[in-house]
């Protein structure tokens, strides 16, 4: 039956359409990811923008336990991890008083064989946050192959230790395909500003059926090498 | 303790003076299980039937017995016995039996003993009728039937009581009373052998009777009280320094370890206790989330506390009890050399706990609700892992947020219609365009628990210019008749 239907296509339907083939999955991103676990750190564009759950979360994998670390200012500013929204994760919440109880329990975890992965979120510029504590909890994360995440809301970029350094912000959502009012698949902008063992770069990307896909037609700059290669 | 009902009753009463017989439910009707001085007077006594009782005295009172809380009672009595003799049995409803051989002399003879029994009892404001006698039958009889102390010749002392004094069922006893035995001294003369025939091996009288004369035995089986694992540690002189507690874990651990092998135990909660030269005594704690004993792990969780305890003019001793112990068998770890997660899992939890607090360590615990604050509920990561009640709502992932805020924030609100989704909204002093929404999500309030006066929520999933979305609800309906105009809150951040 659907072979035979045939859109037809009013004003609207076509603006629409437009603004389907403006913004839709890319080919397929294999996003940069270090050779072994360790420590990523990732900027939220905004504390107000809670995007960046999305970008990471596809990253775990969910046989092991994910012990999530929040500091007070984090979850006032930004909300409590919310279980309902994270099916499928076995979840240990720590909620510290402060980054430098938070940075004792992301090392604490870090040592222990039996969790997945280690999210630390904390807000602003705690004072202990410097480069030798970034540099233990990456040592740490390499020691038991323990990936671990820092997420920094509303924080500014110092010097540390982190491996990879992420900054994530929401997009526009591609359209709904059943809805054209609704928000669809959640795109972000993420920009790698510091790796190691790889090069830097800003992408428009999204994730859809267990993989990320770069998003068509927004003009990033590091799709061009690959396409020159290819 | 004859009277043990009625005396914990009246303790609690209002007016113990009245005529009140305590009940129970019975077969056909209610029984009389308990009656006041005052009631009795007038021709109530345990074992009639309330109405019975009602056709001599129609205004006798009548309160439902507490049968469960009389042996609750009993058996905290039967420790607090504990004073007079290490060996101590609740026998029965109403009684305790305490092996007093070679106690007496301790306080005063036999005589003695009786007399500080019944005296202390007496303080507690109970009624306590005791006797003393060379075996357990005998003690059963004379202090129901004629309570003082027998040292010898116990076949004359219980010749004079009723047969009811055997500890026999009331078959038995109407048998023998039809049979004319009506006292213990008539049965011990009737030949044996003609009783033996008569009765059950399991009540028979003669039974009975070798018991209260010792020529049976009658083994008691006190309320044994298992002490929780403790080690001492005493120190030959009062260490005023903070690490001395400290050295002293690196003694105590192990040999708390030790203990708890041999009982096949795991602590699940362990007391530090330091004593210090001037009597006083501090303390500490810590918990863990699977019972364990292994002393590296204890040791661990230890040292932070007990680093932490004041000395103030030095301590002299240290105790350390496994106040909370579970059942835990010989384990090995696997052979191959990774240990196993959830152990691993465990240890992390309970190091977590110990250092930022047990509240603050927490695993989810869905409730049933429809409310989004309170069905993500949250339960203790040392608590036991209870039984999955509830699956978390799966397939609802992708419209729930990864973030919800303690509590919805109120946000000001630009409508396009007074009914419909808002074009912009400001949360924090900061304008956001609603570029694209999806619901209304309707979630009534749950009327079994709230206010009539509470107003169902339409949660909305917004997405603002930038591509951040939210989870907005507008809390009622226009003219819902429970308030204003409908408030809108925002909840959730999605990622």
């Amino acid at each position: 039956m659907a072979a035979g239907l045939t859109l037809v296509a009013g004003g609207e339907s076509r603006a629409a359409e437009k603004r389907l083939l403006q913004r839709e999955l890319g080919e397929p991103f294999r996003l940069p990811a270090p050779l072994q676990p360790t420590l990523s750190e990732l900027f939220a564009s905004s504390p107000r923008d809670g995007g960046w759950a999305g970008f990471l979360l596809p990253q775990l994998e969910a046989a092991k336990p994910l012990l999530w670390i929040q500091d007070r200012m984090a979850i006032r500013e930004s909300g409590r991890v919310h279980p309902a929204g994270l099916p499928g994760i076995e979840l240990i919440h720590v909620e510290a008083r402060d980054g430098r109880d938070a940075l004792w329990a992301m090392e604490e975890g870090l040592r222990c064989f039996g969790i997945g992965a280690v999210i630390g979120e904390l807000y602003g510029d705690p004072v202990n946050l410097d480069f030798t504590a970034t540099r233990r909890l990456a040592v740490a994360a390499e020691r038991t192959q323990v990936p671990c995440w820092l997420v920094r809301l509303g924080g500014t970029a110092n010097l540390s230790g982190a491996r990879m350094r992420w900054r994530v912000g929401s997009m526009p959502s591609l359209p709904h395909p059943f809805d054209l009012k609704a928000p669809g698949t959640p795109a972000w902008e993420a920009e790698l500003f510091r790796a190691r063992g790889h090069a830097p770069g800003s992408w428009g990307i999204a994730h859809e059926t267990d993989r990320f896909h770069l998003l068509a037609g927004t003009g990033d700059r590091a799709l061009e090498p690959f396409r020159r290669r290819a | 303790m004859p009277v043990l009902a009625i005396e914990r009753w009246s303790r609690f009463a209002d007016a113990p003076e009245a005529p009140v017989a305590l009940v129970v439910e019975a077969a056909h009707g209610q029984l009389i299980h308990a009656v006041t001085p005052a009631a009795a007077e007038r021709g109530a006594h345990p074992g009639m039937r309330l109405t019975d009782a009602r056709a001599l005295d129609p205004k006798l009172l009548a309160e439902p017995a507490d049968p469960a809380g009389d042996a609750a009672l009993l058996k905290r009595l039967a420790r607090w016995a504990g004073r007079w003799s290490p060996l101590v049995e609740v026998d029965g409803e109403d009684g305790l039996r305490l092996d007093v051989s070679g106690v007496a002399h301790l306080f005063g003879g036999e005589e003695g003993l009786a007399t500080d029994i019944r005296s202390r009892f007496g303080a507690l404001g109970l009624t306590a009728c005791t006797a003393i006698a060379p075996t357990a039958g005998a003690a059963w009889a004379l202090a129901r039937f004629s309570p003082r102390v027998v040292d010898k010749d116990v076949a004359k002392a219980l010749a004079p009581l009723p047969v009811a004094a055997l500890r026999l069922d009331a078959r038995s006893i109407q048998i023998l009373e039809r049979l004319g035995l009506k006292t213990i001294g008539q049965l011990a003369k009737v030949p044996r052998k003609s009783l033996q025939r008569r009765f059950r091996e399991a009540d028979n009288p003669l039974n009975a009777l070798d018991r209260a004369l010792g020529l049976k035995d009658e083994p008691l089986t006190g309320e044994r009280i298992e002490l929780p694992p403790r080690v001492l540690a005493k120190l030959s002189e009062p260490a005023t320094h903070p690490e001395a507690a400290g050295q002293a874990l690196g003694r105590l651990v192990p040999g708390l370890a030790r203990q708890l092998q041999d009982r096949k135990l795991g602590a699940r909660r362990l007391h530090l206790a330091g004593y210090r030269v001037d009597g006083s005594v501090a303390g500490t704690g810590v918990a863990t989330a699977i019972p364990t004993r292994d002393p590296k792990h204890l040791m661990r969780l230890l040292i932070d506390k007990a680093t932490v305890l004041d000395p103030e003019f030095g301590f002299d001793a240290f105790a350390l009890t496994a106040s909370w112990c579970e059942p835990l068998g010989a384990t090995q770890e696997s052979l191959v050399d990774e240990p196993s997660g959830e152990a691993e899992v465990a240890k992390l939890v309970d190091r977590l706990s110990v250092k930022l607090g047990p509240q603050r360590v927490r695993r989810p615990q869905p409730i049933a609700s429809h409310l989004p604050e309170r069905a993500n509920g949250w339960r203790l990561a040392v608590e036991e892992r209870p039984s999955p009640q509830l699956s978390p709502a799966s397939g609802r992932g992708s419209t729930r947020p990864q973030h919800l805020l303690d509590r919805p924030e109120a946000i000001a609100v630009v409508y396009a219609t007074p009914e419909g989704l808002p074009r912009r909204f400001v949360w924090r002093r900061l304008v956001h365009d609603i570029a694209k929404a999806e619901g209304p999500e309707r979630i009534a309030p749950e009327w079994w628990r709230e206010r009539s006066t509470a107003r169902l929520r339409d949660y909305y999933r917004v997405e603002d210019k930038d591509g951040r979305r939210y989870w907005i609800f507008r809390e009622g309906l226009v003219g819902d008749g429970r308030g204003g105009a409908p408030e809108w809150y925002l909840h959730g951040l999605f990622g």
